[in-house]
């Protein structure tokens, strides 16, 4: 078993790194897009608290439709390949995102608020200067969550024809080869780990030092 | 500096600041006081528009202040919260340069001013601007907070419970240094607490409230010696207007039991009068009671040594200090500590002996202050 995992592995590297690279972009790109709605319209629901109950309700309803049945909605609309898998795990990506915003943003002490208006802050100033920076950990730990959500999501989407570690998982299933389930299954499960890991020291390293303190001692 | 005219301030059907009409004068320290509902915050937060008022006009130097935008009002006026307002993710240099960065003072001129700021309360510039707040004492972090407010000089400070979460010696400390700051830069304070303790230590002037209204508005010393109605002594308590109106005057607390004697007196009668009464000397006045001296048992003895002595009139007397039995006692308790005294003669206009001020009258007369309250209150 073990030998015709590394037999394989050493005939087959080349469409492993293939897989592996498609699996990385679909994964980048699709939480890449997910932080760029899903932040700012996280700032925007804090600004409409009535709505925003609604629209995470909406979301939340959305994320528990199975990914399978979602690629197979979307594909009539765009068709099969990259775009529609980055399309929908970009979607998936989005509620633990925008979650994180706006509870990271709703939590942000009153006091710090009130001091902010105090002292002369328009509301834009009091967004960057104060409110950001202080939600900025739980953010980023909405990020972590997506990403490690979708680089195993992604595994699905090779059934669209997205390309990634999918690939060799479903070929392996076809053809009954254990080998090459394990050689897309494994790296999958490695990339969600490091990239957790490293997401992690990335928010430490962006915590301000004051805050870093508070949270630690 | 500041006046409310009319004003009246509800939330839906509940009308929280009814008719007030107010002014706060320059360089005072008022202090905004009363129990918890009163609308004292409402009040002040009405100031920098935190709260719009439902009617009536607020003026802040002669300016109605719905003329002026918020932001720019508020970045003219200092304003002070309880201590979770320093920014955690900023340094303390960047905390105090918050409202200077907003009017876009340069780099040079705000560093300049922090540092001039850190020193005035005795804080190293070098070892505190580069810190965190959570790396400070929690004293510490409100001093930043009001050097906050001070940043670019703002002839008008508003303090929202500064010191409510403090414990009291560093309370103490920083009522103390705003008490300071405030008569040094000459700057209108308005500060709201609800600790009648510290609203008589700070306050030029006390405004008490109570349901959205101003029961009184005066001095502390007026407060104190001119309750304008029940609720008003209730609020300030006994204990503070007994502690300061008992102790008045030097004749309330003196011993009256001076042991006084005259010239004519022999000495074997006065050794005995001396052990009768317990004491090391005896004070000598003429038949009307006119102060002539001292004599302590010392001298008598030694004169005695040398040769018979028949009446005291033959020894020296002694000259001591004395004061007027109409005088604050206050100014007898400082004679006797600084000059440290055993005690002080009372005597009355026409320098006749009344009575005596010792350590031991003031000691006494602090306790029947102390006790009498504890009763009181029991």
């Amino acid at each position: 078993m073990m030998s015709k995992f590394l037999t394989t592995l050493q005939k087959d590297w080349p469409l492993l790194l293939k897989a592996f690279w498609d699996h990385v972009q679909i994964t980048f790109f699709s939480v890449s897009l997910g932080v760029l709605i899903a932040v700012p319209l996280g700032i925007a629901l804090t600004r409409t608290p009535r709505l925003a109950k609604r629209v995470m309700a909406v979301l939340g309803v959305l994320q528990t439709v199975p990914s399978m049945v979602m690629f197979g909605l979307l594909m009539p609309l765009t068709g099969i390949g990259k775009p529609t898998a980055v399309v929908v795990l970009t979607l998936y990506s989005i509620l633990p995102i925008l979650r994180n915003t706006y509870t990271g943003i709703t939590e942000v002490s009153d006091g710090y608020i009130e001091a902010a208006t105090g002292m002369g802050m328009n509301s834009l100033q009091i967004l960057f200067q104060v409110e950001l920076p202080l939600a900025l950990p739980v953010i980023v730990t909405g990020i972590r969550l997506s990403s490690v959500y979708i680089i195993s999501w992604a595994t699905v989407a090779a059934i669209i024809g997205g390309g990634g570690l999918g690939d060799l998982i479903y070929t392996g299933l076809d053809r009954y080869n254990h080998a090459i389930v394990l050689m897309g299954a494994i790296p999958a499960s490695l990339l969600a780990i490091v990239t957790s890991f490293l997401i992690g020291r990335l928010a430490q390293c962006a915590t301000p030092r004051g805050l870093r303190r508070e949270r630690h001692v | 500096m500041v006046v409310f005219d009319n004003v009246t301030k509800s939330f839906g059907n509940h009308t929280v600041i009814s008719d007030l009409s107010l002014e706060i004068p320059r360089g005072q320290f008022t202090v905004l006081i009363g129990p918890s509902g009163c609308g004292k915050t409402t009040t002040l937060k009405m100031i920098n528009r935190l709260i719009e008022p439902t009617r009536g006009t607020i003026y802040v130097d002669g300016q109605d202040i719905t003329k002026v935008s918020p932001v720019d009002l508020r970045r003219q006026i200092g304003y002070v919260i309880q201590q979770i307002g320093l920014f955690p993710n900023m340094t303390i240099e960047q905390n105090i340069e918050v409202v200077p960065r907003l009017l876009k003072w340069p780099k040079e001129k705000r560093r300049e001013r922090t540092m001039e700021l850190l020193e005035m309360v005795g804080m190293d510039p070098k070892q505190y601007m580069g810190r965190y707040p959570s790396e400070l004492s929690g004293g510490q972090q409100q001093r930043i907070g009001v050097l906050r407010a001070l940043a670019v000089s703002p002839p008008l400070i508003l303090m929202d419970e500064p010191f409510g979460a403090l414990d009291p010696i560093t309370r103490e400390a920083l009522q103390d240094e705003i008490k300071k700051l405030q008569v040094n830069l000459g700057i209108t304070v308005v500060f709201v607490t609800h600790d009648i303790d510290e609203a008589v230590k700070l306050a030029d002037r006390i405004i008490l409230m109570k349901d959205g209204k101003i029961v009184q508005a005066a001095p502390p010393e007026t407060l104190l010696s001119n309750p304008a109605n029940d609720y008003v002594k209730e609020f300030l308590g006994k204990k503070r207007l007994k502690v300061n109106y008992d102790v008045d005057l030097v004749r309330e607390i003196m011993n009256p039991r001076v042991v006084t004697t005259t010239r004519d007196k022999g000495f074997v009668e006065s050794i005995d009068l001396m052990r009768k009464h317990n004491v090391d000397s005896l004070v000598v006045v003429d038949e009307e009671g006119h102060l002539e001296g001292v004599v302590t048992v010392e001298t008598l003895r030694a004169v005695a040594e040398e040769k018979p002595i028949s009446h005291i009139g033959e020894v020296e007397m002694k000259q001591v200090p004395t004061i007027s039995m109409y005088a604050q006692a206050r100014e007898a308790f400082d004679t006797l500590i600084k000059e440290n005294l055993p005690f002080l003669l009372v005597v009355d206009n026409k320098n006749r002996v009344r009575g005596l001020v010792s350590k031991t009258s003031l000691v006494k007369a602090l306790a029947a202050v102390v006790w009498r309250d504890d009763e009181d209150d029991e």
